[in-house]
């Protein structure tokens, strides 16, 4: 993974004096809460129900262990002892005081790490599959460009006040786990047919209020104009963009407003004037970059390891959890692991300062010492022996980081909701809860197949519901909790928007209502491999409103 | 009009605080000082300013409540979460 | 509001903002809006004394490409902090057009912009804050670090990283040097 050298490692020594300076000034009274807001903002300092939150970067989720123990130390000592990874490969922190943020600070710049643009309207951090480096198929290492990004769009003075939040992800297989198409930017790394190494550009995607998938802008662009591109769109949105309304600010709406070949033709016309060499990187810096991404010293291992075969073969717990939480591995005799931060019944996302410090050791011992952390709120160990598997699984067992169900429907995507967050209208967490443990029957889980279930407490959609296969909304019905339930939507290469499915659900009868969605479809499914998603597409949405709605 | 009781975060760490009756804020509800009609409540707004200038405060605003036998109780959902704190166990995972 | 260079320095302001139907005066620097300089452009050129024309943060550079060597003054308008227009303005008026003249920052300018304000090409600030001197020069300096090229001369990490100081060449004349 990339390693900071002297210039990285100053820029966020300056970046915490400097909010060292600003937190005293605003403790001193020189900037009242209304001048100190922007400023704690674009350092992920929120200030929520209860306490201030933290959110930490972490850079397209990758983590080495010793990142991760340091997250856990912060945890225990400035915090009540957890973190909560979000769906954009951010950990959160729900208890710092601001006198204690500088200091919480200075210990991540310690292992080179930081909150630099975790919020504001700004260029937000960039995300990446979190297979990266280890899929099959992949391009190259979409992580190097998103090294590349980040340097760029860290305190990039021209596009620090955008209209609103600006989100890019970052990919390099056909297979999409990074959700592109919901982002204000994505990127797919691809070759041309001369081999020559390029994006897919695509922009205009986002959820919130008026969810929209992006729209690829230009099928091919060479890889090393990737930042004078990006530098093209960001000046046409920062000057364009609307400005007047909250809900109308992001890309999506600008890219609507004009029309796509409209906006394209501004931004080529954009590009076309710029000065390409200042902005695009020299190749030797591309390339200093990308070492820093050389696959880790894999062993020559045969395809299939036959002690784990001969395992899996015989251990059908075993075997679950290898078919529901273990990926497979471009290089021969390993495996990709994800952990589950989805134990039934648990809060999505959260890690304790055990947890962390725990698979800190388990990234050394098994997976060269680094840890990646899912837009769907699990970590992975992305470079696992085969022959690992088996004590690995054990390891995971004693941590509650074994459940058996990524992909699956307890496998819940939720964010914080009103439990923390202050924009909330209703609880995520308490629902996800109740739906995990009322579908937490093994058999069953494995029997309904792959079901992504994602829970937003506002329109604000941290949750993703418009791209769940299943998506819960909270809403407030004259001060009751209320949850909108959306269907069909999904975040991958076959991206789609879920459609409201009718009027919404009280808190007590949500949990019914995704039960009966399942059972709708276990009963019109073709067969087993007729997946929940595949199944809405074929048949559409009035079975399901028949199910829900017919009785009343 | 309902009573009323102000509540703010107060600045160095966050904390859910009400302004008490003696005019200390204090992170539990039941020692608030509830205000009926609006002068009184007009002079918890005064002293919620007067925090915010004192650089105790973050934000002060009016809630509407209830006296019953449990004491008091905030009418907005919201308000009764900020009030208890998050109504799930903290930290998830093994302690979850 | 002091009005600062990028030292910190305070600077005395001989510009006058002309009022909304406030006669030309005869002698001394006038700025103008936009809008009465597309009007009376010949007018305020006759006037053998310098001419600055003030830019709404919706107001392109485009409507003055053509009269950059004519005006000594080009200040843009932050009508509030989060306006970020601005910062693509200036650095299109420096970098694509080649504007030589002062660049000034109004209205809504915070400290805690400072530094990001000099990159884009600004040279003057009118700052809202009370601090003077020492105290706000720091501010332009507080990250002493630019991963992305700008308007301004500082390296990029990745050109000290290869070790040539590429010194992008500017046309740039010296902050405070006006015909006059
Ligand atoms: S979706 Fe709404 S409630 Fe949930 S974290 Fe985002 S802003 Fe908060």
């Amino acid at each position: 993974m990339y390693q900071y050298d002297a210039h990285d490692r100053q820029l966020v020594l300056d970046r915490v004096e400097q909010f060292r300076g600003q937190v005293q000034r605003r403790l001193s009274g020189e900037l009242s809460e209304e001048e100190f807001k922007p400023l704690r903002l674009m350092n992920g300092l929120y200030l929520q129900l209860h306490a201030y939150m933290l959110r930490i970067a972490i850079p397209y989720g990758t983590l080495s262990s010793a990142q991760l123990r340091k997250l856990a130390h912060i945890a225990r000592r400035y915090d009540r002892g957890y973190g909560h990874f979000t769906t954009r490969q951010n950990l959160q922190f729900n208890w710092p005081a601001l006198a204690d943020t500088p200091d919480i600070l200075a210990e991540l710049a310690e292992v080179e790490m930081h909150a630099i643009q975790t919020s504001g309207n700004c260029i937000r951090n960039v995300t990446a599959d979190h297979f990266a480096g280890a899929a099959a198929g992949e391009i190259e290492d979409p992580r190097i460009w998103c090294e590349i990004i980040r340097q760029w769009s860290t305190f990039h003075p021209e596009f620090s006040f955008l209209p609103r939040k600006f989100k890019i992800a970052v990919t390099a297989t056909e297979q999409d786990r990074a959700a592109l198409r919901v982002h204000d930017i994505g990127l797919r790394l691809l070759r041309d047919h001369a081999g020559q190494l390029g994006f897919e550009v695509m922009v205009g995607g986002g959820q919130g209020r008026t969810p929209v998938l992006a729209k690829t802008i230009r099928p091919f662009l060479a890889a090393e104009h990737l930042l004078s591109y990006l530098e093209a769109i960001l000046r046409t949105y920062n000057l364009l963009g609307r400005r007047d309304n909250l809900y109308k600010s992001r890309i999506k709406i600008l890219v609507d407003s004009v029309g796509p070949e409209e906006f394209t033709r501004l931004v080529e016309e954009e590009w076309r004037q710029m000065p390409h060499d200042r902005i695009d990187l020299p190749e030797a810096e591309i390339q200093r970059i990308r070492a820093h991404f050389a696959p880790p010293p894999f062993e020559a291992l045969p395809q299939r390891d036959a002690e784990f075969e001969l395992r899996r073969r015989g251990d059908p717990a075993f075997a679950r959890w290898v078919r529901a939480n273990v990926s497979p591995h471009k290089q021969p005799g390993y495996a990709i692991v994800t952990l589950s931060l989805k134990p039934h019944g648990g809060i999505p996302g959260d890690a304790t300062a055990e947890q962390m410090d725990a698979v800190a050791d388990l990234a050394d011992r098994y997976s060269f010492g680094e840890i990646r952390v899912t837009h769907e709120q699990n970590l992975a160990l992305v470079h696992v022996r085969q022959r690992d598997l088996g004590a690995l699984w054990h390891s995971l067992a004693e941590l509650n980081l074994a459940t058996p169900n990524v992909g699956l429907a307890t496998d819940i995507i939720a964010c914080p909701g009103l439990d923390y967050c202050s924009l909330a209208n209703a609880r995520s967490i308490p629902v996800a809860q109740r739906i995990s443990l009322a579908l937490q029957d093994l058999d069953r889980l494995t029997g309904v197949g792959e079901l992504k279930i994602k829970i937003s407490g506002c329109i604000n959609a941290c949750g993703h519901h418009h791209v769940g296969h299943i998506g819960i909304l909270g809403v407030d019905k004259k001060g009751e909790e209320f949850y909108q339930i959306t269907l069909g939507g999904s975040a991958d290469e076959t991206a789609s928007l879920g459609e409201i499915v009718g009027p919404a659900f009280s808190s007590e009868r949500v949990v019914w209502a995704v039960e009966t969605i399942i059972a709708t479809y276990l009963s019109l499914r073709r067969g087993p491999e007729e997946r929940f998603l595949d199944a809405y597409r074929r048949i559409g949405p009035d079975p399901f409103k028949e199910a829900l709605y017919a009785a009343h | 009009m309902a009573a009323q009781v102000i509540t703010a975060n107060r600045l160095v760490d966050g904390a859910v605080v009400y302004l008490s009756a003696d005019g200390q804020w204090v992170q539990s509800l039941e020692e608030a000082s509830v205000a009926e009609g609006e002068a009184a409540a007009a002079a918890l707004v005064a002293a919620g300013d007067r925090a915010v200038a004192g650089r105790l405060v973050v934000a002060p605003y009016l809630i509407e409540v209830d006296r019953g036998p449990e004491g008091i109780q905030p009418r907005r959902y919201r308000e009764r979460l900020r009030a208890t704190g998050p109504s799930i166990p903290f930290g998830g995972g093994m302690k979850g | 509001m002091p009005l600062i260079d990028s030292d910190g320095r305070t600077l005395s302001d001989p510009w006058r903002l002309l009022a909304e139907g406030e006669d030309i005066p005869e002698l001394g620097p006038v700025l103008v809006p936009l809008r009465r300089w597309l009007a009376e452009r010949d007018r305020l050129l006759a006037r053998s004394e310098p001419v600055g024309v003030l830019l709404q943060s919706s107001e392109g550079p485009a409507d003055l490409s053509g009269d950059l060597r004519r005006v000594s003054l080009i200040a843009l308008e932050f009508p509030k902090f989060t306006d970020g227009r601005p910062y693509s303005t200036a650095r299109l008026l420096r970098e694509r057009y080649g504007y030589a003249g002062e660049l000034r920052a109004t209205g809504a300018v915070l400290r805690d912009q400072l530094q990001f304000l000099r990159r884009c090409g600004f040279d003057s600030f009118e700052v809202e804050n009370r601090e003077a001197g020492d105290a706000i020069a720091e501010a332009f300096r507080e990250i002493s670090v630019s991963y992305q090229a700008a308007a301004d001369e500082a390296p990029r990490a990745a050109d000290v990283r290869r070790g040539e100081r590429t010194g992008y060449e500017q046309s740039k004349v010296c902050a405070g040097f006006w015909a006059y």
